[in-house]
């Protein structure tokens, strides 16, 4: 470990550290443009110059590593001299447009020139004007901006695996760009928003919206995918203007994915924010006594087998466990979280988990893919196998549709008995895992929502078995899980830890559409559930508790607005069994309430109230529901069990669940710029799967 | 680039000829394996030559995929190069050095000369597509100021006079001898040799005595 005098503090450093990163270490911040943590090192901005006894010039501390015996002086006069000349050559290009730019206010290129810019310039010829380029519906650039950092071109090319942007030209004629005018085919591209130091490169949707300093910052979670995103909601009034990464170094680390970032606009369209009664085909605003009213009368003398509630992907754990309390009372075991129909139980909970963690990826040598596209169903997820994947010794095999991961992968075919012969021993790639020294596979959602997707899970826990996957299991290394499930519903392991499934002798969800279409239930609860043929639902009597007018609210007879994920304080589990907590950043609008407090109200409107008056009292009744819920923000490892039925597996092509990744639920179809991004990103049009209504 | 080619090239379409794809692989093959990207500037100026002087995006692509590189790092070099044409170019490039030494030697008349001979601008080609003009830095040649480089040949210690005659023998379809054109013998003193006139020393004689000083 170096050890070397900074501004005369002697630090010892790990081996490897920049000088940049060791003043880190004590406390010294260096300016920077250039650098950043988690992209390779461009040297190229020259502002964390420092100054090193015995050379004579001055060194850029980012892209020199620490060694021994270094005597480095950060704070002298001829450190900070250094840095504002660089400072000046910085300014010479870059227009004096602050008054005009979005990146205002959060700038560092603003801020360091508080610091180590001129009160005027010295520079009297004209400065250069670059051409903007069209990089798609979400990433809006003012090129002349541009410092010529290089991090957007970086992160394109290290972390989201689209090495589209380059730098073209040199010297004064250099330019960021794509050469060949392309939008940024990136699920991941809004994260050059947060990377640009400066102004070139802003969020489209966002431009000339609001300041920095007026928004009301609230820390959250996302549910656009099971990933469970930490975010940040920047709100103004009562409208969420803008959602960005929060660091959380087991989750997202930094980023977010654009789906996650850009879907905000479909929070203000189609939102149900009052109740509705459906009278004579049509729905009719009404209070909620009323719309209670009209559930108690529909309600009455119901026999409680002909009554059934399906939850949908985005409601919150709170909601479910008490609609599930409100089930029981009234009699019904038809309740199912998993409205895609696929084939998990709560039992074990191994079983339905992402076990390995999305930390863990970095740890494995060997993954399988089964019927599942993580680019579009999880795309955090996808750029940490690209994370291993980069750093080499990480095979990747994909059985399913082939498609660009951003990885190389071994294409082994569509054909789900390809499992079979994994597991047999006969496929060379059960070589490969039984070779590697912590194997994983992933099992996505495509895979479980087939009709033989229960064999499908017993054959994937067959191979996880033979092939070490699992500690204490063949030779799986201690602690090691190599086990997982892919989900994409952000509800979807809260439901099945919460027991959200048919009780005895209960309907699932092919089950309860089968009996509303046959006239065998009278009642369905539909909470935030959408994505379904609701016209399967037959005659029966529909309640939809959501906050977006899509198919279910369509179909409905009593329309219960609740609030989106940005407008409550909630609980959500995510792939990995992650609980983790969601704040208020605004209110619902209207007469929308937090989906608890509605089941609750409703509850006591049937004469059946349920004993939670509180936000604390819910969250104590989820803990006596799953201890689990008693511990946010950390992974507790499921022990291993048998799941799964071995039965035969047919031969039809397993595909990834998702038809196309901007448009998952209720939120992002209301989402104009997600709309604008399928029309830029897909073409030609992806072939619909049925999930995406 | 000597003798031209097809000039202006299908910009729609570009693929090495079989013995261009030969040339590529044996560049490659001075490379270590999966460091094939630094082929990349020996590909373009292979591309650049078959393609008559210049690179349409087609060619830049196809380099791209033969080196299994994204097509943006070879839109990178390209353009960071000027000698890599990234627009049609006439059968003769003709680039006069006016950088310091060309100009103290007189590189503006030899400019204005190739101007009022060719009829064009720097940066222009005649409407016969026989010659483009360039105005170009330092081509390393300062001894024998002012030079021109026309497609791969030096011209130089040129005169107004001389780059004419270079001009009109090219239009006329000829090859006029390249260097020096006032016949010196590479960059030897135009007054004849003022230093290193004795026969050299004996072969015998060794420059340095490994192991020991002089």
């Amino acid at each position: 470990m170096p050890k070397l005098t900074i501004d005369g503090v002697e630090v010892e450093v790990p081996a490897g550290l920049t000088i940049l990163q060791a003043c880190e270490a004590v406390g010294i911040e260096i300016p920077r443009f250039c650098f950043h943590e988690r992209l390779s090192i461009a040297g190229n901005c020259r502002m964390c110059l420092v100054r090193m006894r015995g050379s004579p010039k001055p060194i850029a501390s980012c892209a020199m590593p620490a060694a021994d015996g270094m005597e480095i002086e950060t704070a002298t006069e001829a450190v900070h001299n250094d840095r504002r000349g660089v400072m000046e050559f910085l300014l010479i290009n870059h227009p004096l447009d602050c008054p005009i730019c979005d990146q205002g206010g959060e700038c560092d290129l603003q801020d360091q020139a508080i610091f180590y810019g001129f009160d005027r310039g010295r520079y009297t010829e004209g400065k250069r004007a670059v051409e903007d380029k069209n990089l798609g519906p979400l990433v809006k650039t003012v090129m002349t901006r541009c410092i010529h950092c290089t991090r957007c071109i970086r992160f394109a090319t290290e972390i989201a695996g689209v090495p589209q942007l380059g730098a073209t030209g040199r010297g004064e004629h250099m330019e960021v760009g794509t050469y060949v005018e392309q939008a940024l085919a990136s699920e991941m591209s809004g994260n050059l928003i947060d990377l640009c130091p400066v102004g070139a490169l802003t969020s489209k949707p966002y431009a000339f919206v609001a300041r920095p300093w007026e928004l009301t910052k609230t820390e959250s979670i996302d549910v656009m995918d099971a990933v469970g995103s930490n975010i940040r909601i920047d709100a103004r009034g009562n409208e969420v203007l803008r959602i960005l990464p929060r660091l959380n170094e087991s989750v997202n680390e930094e980023w977010i994915s654009d789906k996650t970032r850009f879907a905000l606009d479909g929070l203000r369209r189609q939102r149900l924010d009052r109740p509705y009664v459906r009278e004579n085909g049509k729905l009719r605003p009404v209070s909620w006594n009323e719309a209670f009213a009209a559930i108690a009368r529909r309600l009455d003398g119901v026999a409680g087998e002909r009554i059934a509630a399906i939850a949908g992907d985005l409601v919150d754990c709170e909601a479910m466990i008490l609609l599930k309390d409100l089930m029981a009372s009234l009699g019904s075991a038809n309740l199912d979280c998993r409205q895609d129909g696929a084939r998990l139980s709560p039992l074990p909970r191994v079983s339905y988990l992402f076990n390995t963690t999305i930390a863990g990826i970095e740890a494995a040598d060997a993954c399988l893919l089964i019927g599942t596209n993580p680019r579009w169903e999880a795309p955090i997820i996808n750029a940490r196998l690209r994370k291993r994947w980069r750093r080499g010794g990480f095979a990747v095999a994909l059985i399913g549709e082939t498609v660009d991961l951003t990885y190389r992968y071994e294409t082994l075919g569509d054909d789900p008995r390809l499992l079979s012969a994994i597991l047999g021993g006969e496929h060379p790639w059960a070589g490969v895992l039984a070779a590697a020294k912590r194997p994983m596979l992933i099992l996505g959602q495509g895979a479980l929502i087939r009709p033989d997707g229960e064999a499908l899970l017993a054959v994937a826990r067959a191979i996880a078995e033979a092939t070490g996957m699992v500690a204490g299991i063949a030779d799986g290394e201690e602690g090691w899980n190599g086990f997982n499930v892919l989900h994409t519903a952000a509800a979807r392991v809260g439901g099945l830890d919460l027991g959200f499934v048919p009780g005895p002798g209960g309907r699932d969800t092919a089950a309860i559409l089968d009996g509303a279409g046959a006239g065998d239930l009278d009642v369905v609860y539909l909470l935030g559930a959408d994505e379904f043929d609701t016209s399967r639902l037959g005659s029966a009597f529909v309640i939809y508790q959501g906050h977006t007018g899509d198919a279910g609210a369509r179909r409905a007879d009593v329309i219960l607005p609740g609030a989106a994920y940005t407008e409550k304080a909630a609980t959500y589990v995510n792939t990995e069994g992650r609980v983790q907590q969601s704040l208020a950043a605004t209110a619902p609008p209207g007469e929308a309430r937090e989906d608890w407090r509605i089941v609750r109200a409703l509850s006591a409107a049937l004469g059946r109230t349920l004993p939670v008056d509180t936000a604390a009292a819910v969250r104590q009744r989820l803990i006596a529901a799953n201890p689990l819920f008693a511990d946010a923000g950390v992974v507790m490892s499921a022990p291993w069990a048998a799941f799964g039925r071995m039965a035969p597996i047919a031969d039809t092509p397993l595909r990834s669940s998702i038809g196309n990744f901007y448009v998952t639920n209720p939120i992002c179809r209301a989402s104009p710029t997600m709309a604008e991004c399928v029309a830029a990103f897909t073409t030609p049009p992806q072939k619909k799967t049925g999930t995406d209504g | 680039m000597s003798g031209g080619g097809v000039i202006g090239g299908d910009e729609a379409a570009f693929a090495f000829t079989a013995e261009n794809m030969e040339r590529a692989r044996a560049i490659i093959a001075n490379y270590p394996p999966g460091r094939q990207q630094s082929a990349v500037m020996p590909l373009l100026d292979l591309a650049q030559r078959q393609n008559g002087g210049w690179l349409p995006p087609a060619a830049l692509d196809h380099v791209a995929a033969v080196l299994d590189i994204p097509p943006i790092s070879v839109y990178e070099v390209a353009t960071f190069y000027t000698m890599y044409n990234l627009k049609p170019i006439g059968k003769h490039h003709v680039q006069v050095c006016t950088n310091l030494s060309c100009w103290l030697r007189g590189s503006d008349e030899i400019l204005a000369a190739c101007r009022d001979e060719l009829g064009i601008g720097v940066g222009e080609t005649t409407a016969d597509r026989l010659f483009t003009l360039s105005e170009v830095e330092c081509l390393c040649a300062c001894v024998n100021a002012p030079v021109v480089q026309i497609d791969d040949d030096y011209y130089e210690d040129l005169s107004p006079e001389t780059i004419e005659r270079v001009l009109r023998a090219l239009k006329a379809g000829e090859h006029p001898p390249a260097g020096s054109q006032i016949g010196r013998r590479s960059s030897e003193p135009v007054d004849g040799l003022t230093s290193l006139t004795s026969a050299p020393w004996a072969k015998t004689v060794p420059h340095r005595v490994s192991g020991g000083g002089h």
